[in-house]
């Protein structure tokens, strides 16, 4: 579904991935640790399309198509959604009015007919439930006074509404407690299926005891210096990441 | 005097020889005396503390003369510019007169008056030219000399004591191209007084033809008695090419409320001035104001609200949004009175710069004399949030869309104060129509 080639990228001048080779099949969770400064959300961001992020080589194929020539617009109505570690608050625009405007954006896309507001009511009710949610949360402000357990959540909500196939996860594990934790891990493993893959960044192995990749990457300066199975994520507790040398550039 | 001064004085003596015949000895003296100040005074220029980044060159340097046809005779598209509402009354105005044909009175109560100035003029002299003198005489206020000196038309508007008005009243004010394509000038008045405890809303809209150039000048005199509730809104929508000057005064007696929205969406140079004096104890004013200017369109406001009695509230909230090479000013002046003391004010004002090139000056000014105040105001001048931006095209809405999205949600909360649904509808969908041009252009 994804291949990442020799992806170079920068931002505000400076150099952050130098190299990154990755390959994600429908089905799979991955799972990219790191330690601080290593590039991950930067992974993660450019593969959004944000565009304060400069690539400077290598290729991104999703489904054969060349990723970094589609507008982040492109990009989530093509099934790439990603879950931002600093979610934005937007005073004045209403979570559901966004919401639904996003989601048919993406359905029509899609060939699929726009929904009204009952059903759309439907959907996000089922939707809500489902991650412990507030319902007046969708009256609100996107994001605007949400705790940050809030803010995570309702990141995990609109992954659930949009229904993504590449669902890329940035420390969305920051700053929940363990009850949050298990809701939004919960949510994640009832949506893997055979169709969809993730790609979950992430500090600490924590996150991992709940939602159980296939594969995990280690990501130090800008390279994938090792990657295996959900092992190795507990190897890292352990040991921490200093036991695995960076790549010697070049 | 200059040339430009001499201009108005041809006009004026033209008016004088035609449409300002029949005028009672008062009201002719009234406009004289107006001149002769306006000509005394000038045109203000940016040396002038209150005129400081405004230039009225484009209205100096043009030759405006007065409309010739009357509203019979001009053929005017009425369409664009009507208001969707259900009005109690519309009044019509052609260039600077009275349309009796395209306005109508619907459901208006038992002693609710609405006619036009000129009929009020001619049928009830006594009744409403002793409102109209004080405006006039307004120190160095060279825009409103002028309007006396050319007063002749406008809507005049009486709500009796206790009476409730259920649906809002509408005057609209349409300036349309001559046959002969002369610049035209129009200097409109709106007397609206209301009674103890009455309520009412009142609608001025202000519009023309989009590629007319005229020069629009109106004084809006609203005087409240004690407990009056007042919902009003003037509602601007010019031409491009239009100058607009505008100036209301607003008037509040004892525990008498009124609710200002202003919104300013057309015209080249724009300058509005309200100026709202608290004249009774536990009066009340708010004014809400959104502006919007692109191309290299200026628009001007000016507030004044003066606290002249105690335990009167005030509260501001004005919001602007310029594109490309607009140009805004905002001067938000709060006058506290020795006497007024428990004063509660609350100003604030954003404005929303959409390019590197547009630009906004803004000034808040607090002259307090009492000591047991509440006052407070806030400004703050920013850009889009890119990282909104983002955040929503990340989720699927395209970068114009992701932008209308972010620039409406800015100007969300002073539309959200606008009691009247049908306004606020229009005011939207004009918006929206500007915005999606610039964003169309940016994209």
């Amino acid at each position: 579904m994804l291949t990442v080639r020799n992806l170079h990228a920068r931002v505000l001048g400076r150099e952050i991935l130098r190299g990154v080779d990755l390959t994600i099949d429908a089905g799979e969770v991955h799972a990219i640790m790191g330690p601080n400064g290593s590039g991950k959300s930067t992974l993660a961001r450019v593969l959004a399309g944000h565009p304060e992020y400069e690539v400077t080589g290598g290729e991104v194929l999703y489904d054969g198509q060349d990723l970094l020539a589609m507008d982040p617009e492109a990009r989530a109505r093509t099934g790439v959604f990603m879950a931002f570690q600093y979610p934005v608050e937007i005073p004045g625009v209403n979570n559901a009015y966004f919401l639904k405007a996003a989601l048919n954006a993406v359905r029509m896309h899609r060939g699929q007919e726009e929904l009204d507001a009952m059903e759309f009511m439907a959907l996000v009710r089922d939707r809500m439930k489902q991650l412990d949610m507030d319902e007046t949360l969708l009256n609100r402000p996107v994001n605007e006074g949400f705790s940050g357990g809030e803010k995570k959540r309702n990141e995990i909500f609109q992954m659930a509404v949009l229904e993504p196939r590449l669902a890329i996860l940035d420390e969305t594990d920051s700053g929940l407690d363990i009850d949050a934790l298990r809701i939004v891990a919960h949510g994640v493993n009832a949506m893997r299926n055979p169709d969809r893959a993730f790609l979950l960044v992430t500090h600490y192995q924590r996150l991992l005891n709940y939602i159980v990749p296939d594969v995990v990457h280690v990501l130090t300066e800008g390279r994938i210096v090792r990657s295996g199975g959900k092992e190795l994520a507990l190897e890292l507790e352990e040991k921490g990441y200093g036991w695995l040398e960076a790549p010697v550039a070049g | 005097m200059t040339d430009n001064l001499a201009r108005y004085v041809t006009e004026h003596e033209r008016a004088r020889r035609g449409r300002f015949q029949g005028a009672s000895p008062r009201l002719a003296s009234l406009r004289e005396d107006a001149l002769h100040r306006f000509l005394d005074l000038g045109f203000p220029t940016t040396r002038d503390e209150e005129w400081r980044y405004t230039t009225v060159a484009p209205i100096v340097e043009q030759v405006f003369t007065l409309p010739e046809a009357s509203p019979a005779s001009t053929r005017v598209d009425l369409a664009p510019f009507v208001l969707a509402g259900d009005f109690a009354a519309q009044l019509v105005f052609v260039n600077g007169q009275y349309a009796p044909a395209l306005s109508e009175m619907r459901d208006l109560p038992a002693g609710v008056v609405v006619e036009s100035l000129a009929s009020a003029l001619a049928s009830r002299p006594d009744d409403v030219e002793p409102y109209l003198a004080p405006a006039a005489t307004v120190e160095r206020q060279a825009f409103t000399l002028l309007n006396a000196a050319f007063l002749s038309d406008g809507a005049c508007i009486r709500i009796p004591a206790h009476a409730t008005l259920e649906k809002p009243i509408h005057a609209l004010f349409v300036s349309a191209p001559e046959s002969d394509r002369r610049a035209t000038m129009t200097h409109l008045r709106v007397l609206m007084v209301m009674g103890a405890d009455s309520r009412a809303t009142f609608v001025e809209s202000y519009a023309g033809p989009e590629t007319a150039n005229y020069f629009t000048n109106a004084v809006t005199q609203i005087v409240l008695a004690e407990n009056a509730l007042l919902d009003h809104y003037k509602i601007q929508r010019e031409s491009v090419p239009a100058s607009h000057v505008s100036t209301t005064f607003i008037r509040a007696a004892r525990s008498a409320t009124c609710t200002s929205h202003s919104v300013s969406l057309g015209g080249g140079l724009v300058r509005n001035d309200v100026m709202a004096v608290l004249d009774g104890e536990g009066a009340e004013c708010t004014l809400n104001g959104l502006y919007f200017a692109d191309q290299r369109r200026f628009v001007d406001n000016h507030t004044t609200i003066d606290h002249a009695q105690p335990h009167c509230d005030s509260r501001e909230m004005y919001k602007g949004i310029l594109a490309d090479a607009a140009r805004g000013v905002f001067n938000g002046k709060i006058i506290v009175r020795p006497d007024a003391q428990k004063t509660d004010a609350k100003q604030t004002n954003r404005a929303l710069l959409l390019s590197e090139d547009a630009q906004i000056n803004t000034k808040p000014q607090l002259e307090i004399f009492a000591n047991d105040v509440k006052c407070t105001h806030g400004a703050a001048i920013g850009q889009l949030d890119e990282e909104a931006v983002f955040y929503l095209r990340s989720r699927g809405l395209s970068e114009p869309e992701a932008r209308h999205m972010l620039i409406h949600a800015f100007a969300s909360d002073v539309l959200q104060r606008m009691p009247l649904a049908s306004i606020r509808a229009s005011v939207e969908a004009v918006l929206q129509r500007q915005l999606e041009r610039v964003l169309a252009v940016a994209a």
